[in-house]
């Protein structure tokens, strides 16, 4: 049985078919996968595998590579906090302490109602609003010790879920107006290219 | 400073350590150094992997239009006037950092760790390392050992991260079941959790893991290099003939590792090749027909050691080996000693000559012999007992006078040849090794494969056509890529594979010069053990009419079964490529006599076992064959055995006909005597000895000739090299091959017989930094290729194009006509039995070898998925199979890759009951085809 269900399956596919080998869109869809379940299941890793025409240990490899991909459950909603040098001068030490306390949990580690999930990041590219905090790979601009405890409280209540969707889904992955290139059209490109060649 | 004038075209000029070298065009750095005495140390290159540059342990300087930088030595090319520096300051400051590097994540651990004392870290860190390290803090830990398959454990926190494992897996196995998993410091090896490292080709990683990162489970922990103990010789587990460094302690092996050989197994082994030695120890049998109660087994299946109270071997060593001479006594075997057993014998074969005729008398086996021993053999058999009906194919293989008719391609023709068609079974299944070099051939370009196979196979995937053909397909689709178009056999599915797949692999032909047919090697073995030898036989037949040009590699897969019919072990034959009649007066001449006439092969043998009466066949040697698990047909092999009157068993293992024999004579296998083995090529090689037999085992040929004694004949051959020397002088195709020449530096790898036919390859210097083990043993003092010789270098050039053979020689043997038996239509109800083989099968080496034992799968039925859904069976439903021989019980199981009208059950496997073999419990071996009914419970 497939393990993506039936628009992610078919979102699978247009996403293969966007690249000139097939490989290509393993780390595509791995995000994909994570927007289904949170992180990658291993029946996850063996689909794409399948997909992209490589070996299960090979997806697991390429995944675990990448602080972005989850080979372990996490939470529903993923922290990150940025502890690189610009955000080290403000404050992100000890606003991840704080992050660990009012969790309960340690860095890395996830609530026991599989809600939270603390990770401290590198660079995260907000530079000018340290400590740099992310949510689902969502910048929150939480940047003081009760901003954040707000901030969790709101998402444990259910708020803000039009602003922080559940998981990692990123922008590249679902852009909103779909492929920019129809598949038929990369196809018959490819095509005329192929016969260029030869 | 002149310019340095430019050497011969394809070689480079280029300066290292100041002095002036020259390399190949496009040579790596760190190999054309080698090669000019200079070593530059290494931990992910391996002269058989595509280099990386990953561990940077071969920085060296190479000096460029902008100053001299360092550079990894296995990445960096030589170049035309290029300046090479390996010993500067900076270099030496480099290595120093890369072994501190790695060793700040080692453990150290070297006291318990199986690479201690062959370890390329160790060495590499005594001769380039900093000698300190200034890391103080905690290192990491990981849980120690995991592991990746039942075969293959990885102790990660040993791991220095090199990629050889994995990239083997990928590049050369193709099978990328491990992989880096991780980043950084926290990088390791990692195999998808729901998926083991099951590979056949796994336990290669092991031997080029350049520290003990990967171990194998039969050898961690039994040995310390310094320790053992090495001979060089060559596996014979199958017909490839890869070439090995058999390692010992204390009389028992312990480990067996791939020689770097360039003509046939480029340093790599297959898994049961490689752990079939553990059935040679022989000190535990799991399980299996052998030990079903769990009890350890002495002899036959139905004879545990209580069975025999008191007069029985109590004395052995081993439990998995036949180590004592037995006769029969009523229903039970006793002791005999040597001179008893051997009289006894000798008795009871003289009875039934002296009654019936030597025709009376059938010799089975011979491929687990040496050619020495089958030498022998044949010569007890042709010219002492009398008997042409001496086979070393047990049902499973193709008429020897057409195997030995054909020219011979060598393994490196084959995979350069453009077009290779190959007719028969899987090849990662039963040549595994050969399946690793025809993938690589395709992979780089350098063949095509046109694939007949009866179900796809591990290289349909890398073949450029793969034609599927149902039982008794093949001659009509040779006809076809041999240009004469006529139809296949009709089938109410259709044919299984299409008119444009046909005209496909045809057109290849053609344009790889069509009829000429000089660029194509035909590689051919058997399709299937269910339908009769006669249609592949025609098949290639056909080919090699149609394309006189055309080279043939013959795929019969058992051990040495290449020497034995090339020593003669076959109906129709004698020693040396020669055919019965055409030998005659120069075997007469030098035998004293010779069968009267040709006598029958191993299917016939056992029809007329089990028949009897008048003329038949009445008494049966076994030479390390087993008919009940080798002939495809284990209810005709049953009644042979019980029709025979008399049965003589010379045995290694224990084994289920033991149990019907009258006489047990216990004989040394591989690892235990000395001798040479052909392989599918014809290539012939060393066979070291490394263990002394157990118990009262004898070498094979000394038993042919102690039985000949007893015969009142005398075989006049006392030693290997006397036999050596005899085979030289009248077996024609051995003509001036000497086993001297296989002691020379390019005889290691063998040579190929007839001489002249192809070169001897150069012979790589052992690496020991590419397969550890071998070089740092040696260095112990246990030289594996004792005995090298530079000296008579010349003379085996010479003798690579020996004299003609002098006046009465036999003449080469002629292509025999086959056509194939009547293929009888097929019907609605029915599905075509096709029986294939697998590697990890119940045969002696394998369930002797408790590692391998719990690799066998269970049999199943294998049918097309729209085959089972049209009988309304289920995947993995259990069904009966009926066929008119008996009946099965197994699991069904959907494959894509069995054409439509045919049934798969592999040979040889366990059912899951425990029953061993359901397919030679189906198989009829004396009709063309055998059609089953599939039925659910
Ligand atoms: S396990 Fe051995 S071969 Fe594999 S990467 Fe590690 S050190 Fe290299
Ligand atoms: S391929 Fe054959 S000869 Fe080579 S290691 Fe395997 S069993 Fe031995
Ligand atoms: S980088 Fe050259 S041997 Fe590893």
């Amino acid at each position: 049985m497939s393990y993506f269900n039936a628009a992610m399956a078919a979102r699978a596919r247009q996403l293969v078919s966007l690249y000139p080998k097939a490989r290509s869109a393993l780390v595509p869809l791995c995000h994909l996968a994570q927007e289904q379940d949170g992180w990658l299941r291993p029946e996850a890793m063996e689909e794409i595998a399948e997909l992209v025409g490589v070996t299960p240990a090979e997806v697991r490899g390429t995944a675990s590579f990448y602080d972005m991909l989850h080979t372990e459950p996490v939470g529903r909603y993923v922290v990150s906090i940025c502890t690189n040098i610009a955000c080290l001068l403000d404050g992100a030490a000890e606003l991840l302490d704080h992050a660990s306390e009012r969790l309960g949990v340690p860095v890395g580690g996830t609530t026991a109602d599989g809600v939270f999930t603390l990770e401290e990041a590198e660079c995260l590219a907000d530079c000018d609003h340290p400590p740099c905090v992310q949510v689902n790979h969502r910048f929150v601009r939480t940047t003081t010790a009760d901003a954040f405890d707000r901030l969790i409280d709101e998402l444990a209540a259910g708020g803000r879920t039009e602003e922080i969707p559940p998981h990692g889904t990123l922008v590249r992955i679902r852009r909103s107006g779909g492929l920019r290139v129809p598949p038929d059209e990369i196809a018959r490109e490819r095509a005329q290219r192929a016969q260029g060649d030869g | 400073m002149a310019e340095p004038q430019a050497g011969p075209p394809g070689t480079v000029t280029f300066t290292l350590d100041g002095r002036r070298v020259t390399g190949r065009e496009g040579e790596l750095v760190i190999s054309a150094a080698e090669r000019a005495g200079v070593y530059i140390p290494r931990f992910c290159y391996h002269p058989r992997l595509a280099p990386v540059g990953m561990c940077r342990m071969c920085l060296v300087e190479v000096v460029g239009p902008r100053g001299a930088t360092l550079q990894p030595a296995c990445i960096a090319t030589v170049e035309e006037g290029g300046e090479i520096v390996t010993d500067s300051p900076k270099v030496k400051k480099a290595q120093d950092g890369i072994l501190e590097f790695l060793l700040i994540n080692h453990p150290l651990d070297c006291p318990v760790c199986d690479k201690g004392g062959e370890c390329p870290l160790q060495d590499q860190t005594l001769a380039y390392g900093p000698g300190e390290s200034r890391f103080v803090e905690e290192k990491r830990h990981f849980a120690k050992p995991i592991a990746l398959s039942e075969l293959v454990l990885l102790d990660r926190e040993r791991c220095i991260q090199c990629g050889r494992c994995t990239r083997f897996a990928e590049e050369v196995a193709g099978e990328a079941q491990i992989d880096f998993a991780g980043r950084g410091e926290r990088l390791e090896v990692a195999m998808f959790p729901t998926r083991p490292f099951t590979s056949y080709f796994s336990g290669n990683t092991v031997q080029i893991c350049p520290v003990g990162a990967l171990t194998a489970t039969p050898y961690r922990f039994t040995a310390r290099p310094w320790d053992l103990d090495q001979v060089e010789s060559t596996c014979t587990t199958c017909a490839v003939g890869c070439r090995v460094a058999v390692q010992s302690s204390a009389n028992r092996l312990t480990r067996l590792l791939g020689l770097d050989s360039e003509p046939v197994n480029h340093s790599w082994l297959c898994d049961k090749g490689r752990f079939a030695y553990e059935a040679v120890n022989g000190d535990e049998v799991r399980a299996g027909p052998a030990a079903a109660d769990g009890r350890p087994v002495t002899l036959g299946s139905s004879h545990p050691r209580g069975a025999f109270a008191g007069e029985v071997i109590e004395t052995a060593s081993k439990v998995g080996r036949v180590t004592e001479p037995m006769v029969r006594a009523g229903d039970r075997h006793v002791r005999a000693g040597w001179s008893r057993a051997l009289a006894e014998a000798a008795r009871r074969l003289g009875e039934v000559r002296a009654a019936h005729g030597p025709e009376a008398i059938a010799v089975l086996g011979g491929g687990r012999l040496t050619n020495e021993g089958a030498y022998a053999w044949t010569k007890l058999a042709k010219a002492v007992l009398g008997t042409d009906s001496v086979d070393a194919q047990l049902g499973d293989g193709l008429p020897a006078e057409l195997v030995l008719a054909l020219p011979r391609a060598t393994i490196d023709e084959t995979c350069s040849a453009p077009v290779v068609v190959l007719i028969g079974g899987d090849v990662r299944e039963e040549l595994p090794v050969l399946f690793l070099r025809l993938r690589r051939a395709v992979l780089d370009g350098r063949t095509r494969i046109v694939e007949v196979s009866p179900r796809s196979t591990a290289l349909t995937q890398y073949a450029a056509v793969s034609l599927r053909v149902r039982p008794g397909d093949v001659p009509a689709v040779a006809r076809i890529l041999a240009g004469q178009p006529g139809p296949l056999p009709s089938h109410p599915a259709g044919p299984a594979c299409s008119p444009e797949q046909l005209a496909q692999a045809r057109a290849l032909v053609e344009a790889a010069g069509g009829e000429a047919g000089s660029s194509v090697v035909v590689a051919y073995g058997r399709s299937s053990l269910a339908e009769d030898p006669s249609f592949d036989a025609a098949a290639v037949s056909t080919l090699a009419v149609a394309w006189p040009g055309a080279r043939f590699l013959p795929l019969l897969r058992r051990g040495n079964v290449h020497g034995a019919l090339d020593m003669g072990m076959a109906p129709g034959i004698l020693p040396g490529r020669t055919s019965l009649e055409g030998g005659r007066a120069w075997f007469v001449e030098h035998w004293g006599s010779v069968p009267r006439a040709r006598g029958k092969a191993a299917t016939e043998v056992l029809q007329s076992a089990a028949e009897g009466g008048p003329g038949s066949v009445r008494a049966l040697v076994l030479v390390g064959c087993d008919p009940l698990q080798d002939f495809p047909d284990a209810a005709l092999a049953a009644r042979a055995l019980a029709g025979a009157e008399v049965v003589v068993a010379v045995a290694g293992h224990p084994s289920p006909a033991l149990d019907h024999a009258d006489v047990v004579l216990p004989v040394a296998v591989a690892h235990e005597r000395p001798g040479t083995t052909t392989n599918i090529e014809g290539r012939v090689t060393r066979l070291g000895q490394k263990l002394v037999p157990p118990g009262l085992a004898w070498p094979d040929w000394t038993i042919a000739t102690a039985l000949a004694d007893e015969l009142g004949y005398d075989l006049a051959i006392g030693s290997v090299t006397e036999i050596a020397e005899e085979i030289e002088r009248v077996a024609p195709a051995y003509r001036g091959f000497s086993p001297g020449y296989l002691d020379q530096v390019s005889g290691h790898d063998g040579l190929v017989v007839p001489l002249g036919t192809a070169d001897a390859p150069p012979v790589a210097p052992i690496d020991p930094m590419a397969t550890p083990g071998i070089g740092q043993v040696e260095q112990q003092g246990a030289p594996p290729r004792a005995g090298l010789t530079e000296t008579v270098e010349r003379e085996l050039l010479a003798a690579l194009h020996p004299e003609p053979a002098g006046e009465g020689a036999p003449a080469p043997m002629r292509r025999p006509a086959v056509e194939p038996v009547a293929l009888p239509p097929p019907d609605h109800y029915s599905l075509r039995l096709v029986s294939t083989r697998r590697l990890y099968d119940r045969s002696s080496a394998v369930v002797g070898s408790p590692s391998l034992e719990p690799l066998v799968p269970p049999a199943r039925a294998l049918a097309n998925p729209s085959e089972l859904a049209r009988l309304g069976v289920q995947d993995g439903e259990r069904v009966r199979v009926t066929s008119p021989r008996g009946q099965v019980v197994l699991e069904a199981g959907a494959d894509a890759g069995v054409p439509k009208g045919v049934l798969v059950v592999e040979f040889n496997l366990a059912e899951p009951a425990g029953a061993p073999n359901a397919a030679s419990a189906l198989i009829d071996a004396t009709v063309p085809v055998n059609d089953v009914r599939l039925e659910t419970l």
